[in-house]
């Protein structure tokens, strides 16, 4: 029973590492709540996407969350 | 019309790759082709490119479609690398082959400025044996704008 969180970019950083499982929470909003106060701040900022099991979606406090769910939390991209 | 779209996580020859697509769009009148590569100096010793399996290659996939709308061209390639590069290695090559010139142009000049500053990576480079993630440029953002 778990949620994977994936950080991209400099989030890792923030994060410790590029991925973590969580347990299964609700919410977005309880998941963030779980977090390092500093960490869930960084993961809320205006500028980071976020993509749930794939797909982008609009970081809705109240999305509800499965069991397997794979959040990526994407910072402003870099690439070429 | 035919687009290659490729993530590659190991070095790559530019000039091979703009040969073999040259040599298979013989109808096209003009080839244009755009080479980044990691810039040397600064102290820069390695830049590491990372992306996100799920989205990355649909991304550049769904670019190039975008690209072939928007313009005549015949064929286009896109490559872009993931990893760890050392200055000098190659990062991005996109190449449009079309029957007239200004296609072409507009068509590779689309691809990076989308590649840039709208596909699905993040990079980073480690100087004087620091590591540093490289944040988005405005001139990026301005550069994107022009294609409304």
């Amino acid at each position: 029973m778990a949620i994977r969180l994936v950080f991209l970019g400099r989030l890792e950083d923030a994060a410790g590492a590029g991925e973590r499982e969580v347990a299964v929470a609700p919410t977005l909003a309880a998941v963030l709540a779980g977090l390092e106060p500093e960490l869930a701040s960084v993961l809320s900022g205006d500028r980071i996407r976020l993509a749930r099991n794939g797909e982008l979606v609009a970081p809705d406090a109240a999305m509800r969350l499965a069991d397997g769910d794979e959040l990526a939390f994407l910072p402003p991209v870099s690439g070429g | 019309m035919d687009a290659e779209v490729l993530l590659l996580a190991d070095r790559f020859e530019p000039a091979a790759r703009i040969a073999r697509f040259t040599a298979a769009h013989p109808a096209s009148g003009g080839v244009v082709s755009f080479i980044g590569q990691v810039r040397a100096g600064d102290g820069v010793e390695v830049l590491e490119l990372r992306h996100y399996g799920p989205l990355t290659l649909p991304g550049m996939e769904a670019l190039a479609a975008r690209a072939r709308t928007r313009w005549q061209v015949d064929g286009l390639l896109v490559i872009h690398r993931t990893g760890l590069m050392s200055p000098g290695d190659p990062i991005v090559l996109v190449a449009a082959a079309a029957r007239h010139r200004r296609d072409a142009f507009a068509a590779a000049d689309f691809l990076m400025d989308h590649l840039k500053s709208e596909s699905w990576f993040w990079k980073r480079e480690r100087a004087n044996g620091e590591w540093c993630w490289i944040e988005p440029r405005e001139a990026d953002f301005a550069d994107l704008a022009r294609w409304g």
